[in-house]
């Protein structure tokens, strides 16, 4: 058989799952894809869901992937709203919760991240919240109206995105984080007092180093977030974003390789030739780090699911790409590039006072890793470094007078 | 609605109706066109849907942002007639468009 007429099918239809039917159309593959989603739509865009859709700037139509019909158009045999129970390696098919058995030449796993759960009493009240679905984002959506009162527990991304469209649709909002600063396990200290200000600027509230003890309502119905040393905070409803757990299940349960998360290698294939695993699900090389690590973020998802359909159609894989993030609150932008493994430095350019700064993660003169806020030349061209390992000058690079293209030494 | 040709860094060229209210990108990206990967969706964060638009319609397309215009300065195969395709808003004005792809979004 050619490879072009394989047989794929997809578990999980996220970002990941739905470009990677994308990709190996664009490669020319055109054997038959059964692309399997427990959501009752089609795949599409969850980077909006907390910020542009939030506040009611995108809807929920231009957030799809691709349109409805193009599924059928493309010979994409999409399943919503279905479970895959099993995967039968031996015998090289799935078995839905239906009891239907679907054979496949090549697998890919792609069924992302579940937002990890408090595990504490009243986590089940109506009111807390979690974001990573459309469905959850129109639960928090109907709870952030004109002063509303939203706890944010978690000040990471989701928590810190939330809270700023929050406040753009005029809610009160408290952020609770168990840290004593703010994107402790995502971000640099100079980021993290930043954000907090420019935050605190826009009328969000902070309670740092705080533990929540409980949740406690009336009715079923959140009424507020009990801390550790007693205090209650008042809240309409909580949203819970405290990090996120691999949906690696199916993988562990059909004998795959899984260290938090699915196995995988350069070519997005697990530890069976013939199954591959995409996004947030997987623990994957880091060849410009020289370790392992799992991702959670839109361009690995999508590199991977490039990587995947590469391997699948026999093709060169596209060049390694760093990892890189951004994230979009009030009028910042935040873009981040690598992962800042074995820094021995960081250096700051720019002024972090006027909003306009990028913190350099430096390893002797290689960059490992940049975080922008509004400074696009510092994350295209950090990145860039990055990519090809070369080495700068930490003068120049301290030196805003100094273009980004001069800093190389 | 405006028909745009988008022709791949080959020469391929697909050409699409695009309804009015999606950017540029979209047109391409909705139509699985190979060779614009708009890694952020529209956010104008990555410049992964970097086009060439064809000299005639530099007006009608409108004036790159400060964002866009330092996200293009350190692209990678930048042209005078670069822009990201994300920051361009269809309307029937567009009615022929051109844009042409660079070798490579990365």
């Amino acid at each position: 058989m050619q490879p072009q007429d394989s047989k794929v099918v997809i578990v999980g239809a996220g970002h990941g799952g739905g470009l990677a039917a994308a990709y190996l159309r664009q490669y020319d593959h055109t054997g038959l894809i059964v692309l399997i989603g427990e959501e009752p739509i089609a795949p599409y865009q969850r980077p909006p869901l907390s910020k542009a859709w939030l506040k009611g700037e995108a809807d929920a139509e231009s957030l799809k992937l691709k349109p409805d019909s193009w599924y059928a158009e493309n010979n994409v045999d999409l399943r919503l709203s279905t479970v895959v129970s099993e995967i039968n390696r031996g015998a090289r098919t799935v078995i839905l919760s239906s009891g239907e058995v679907i054979g496949y030449d090549h697998l890919i796993i792609a069924t992302g991240a579940r937002a990890r759960a408090l595990p504490i009493p009243g986590a089940d009240l109506n009111g807390v919240l979690e974001l990573r679905t459309a469905a959850d984002a129109e639960r928090l959506k109907a709870a952030i109206g004109p002063g509303k009162k939203l706890a944010v527990i978690g000040g990471g991304y989701v928590g810190l995105e939330s809270a700023a469209s929050g406040r753009a649709l005029g809610a009160h909002v408290m952020v609770i984080e168990r840290e004593s600063r703010l994107l402790a396990r995502v971000a640099c200290e100079v980021l993290s007092s930043f954000f907090q200000s420019y935050h605190e600027k826009q009328g969000v509230a902070f309670e740092l180093g705080a533990s929540v003890e409980a949740l406690e309502g009336k009715d079923g119905h959140i009424t507020g977030v009990r801390l550790a040393d007693g205090r209650l905070i008042e809240c309409d409803a909580a949203l819970v974003g405290v990090g996120a757990v691999p949906n690696e299940e199916l993988a562990r349960d059909a004998g795959l390789e899984c260290t938090n998360g699915v196995v995988v290698d350069l070519d997005a294939r697990t530890s069976d030739p013939h199954v591959f695993a995409i996004g947030d699900v997987t623990h994957r090389p880091l060849p410009l780090y020289e370790r392992n690590f799992r991702l959670e973020s839109v361009p690995n998802a999508l590199d991977q699911a490039k990587h995947a359909a590469s391997a699948i159609m026999g093709r060169a894989q596209p060049a390694p790409e760093a990892p890189w993030f951004w994230s979009d609150q009030y009028d910042l932008k935040l873009q981040i590039a690598g992962i800042p493994f074995d820094a021995d430095a960081i250096l700051v350019r720019g002024d972090v006072a006027s909003a306009k700064f990028a913190v350099f993660h430096l390893k002797g003169d290689l960059v490992q890793a940049v975080e922008a806020v509004n400074a696009p030349p510092e994350f295209m061209m950090g990145r860039r470094l990055l990519e090809h390992r070369t080495p700068v000058s930490r003068e120049k690079l301290a030196d805003t007078t100094i273009s980004m293209k001069e800093v190389a030494v | 609605m405006a028909k745009i040709t988008y022709i791949e860094h080959d020469g391929t060229q697909h050409v699409i109706d695009v309804k009015t209210g999606l950017s540029v990108m979209e047109g391409a990206v909705k139509n699985n066109i190979p060779g614009i990967d708009a890694d952020c969706g529209g956010a104008c964060a990555c410049a992964t849907c970097h086009v060439y638009v064809d000299a005639a319609w530099k007006d009608k397309t409108g004036t790159p942002s400060s964002m866009e215009e330092s996200m293009l300065d350190f692209a990678e195969n930048v042209e005078p007639t670069s822009r990201l395709s994300c920051q361009i808003k269809v309307s029937d004005e567009l009615e022929g468009l051109v844009v042409r792809m660079p070798e490579s979004q990365h």
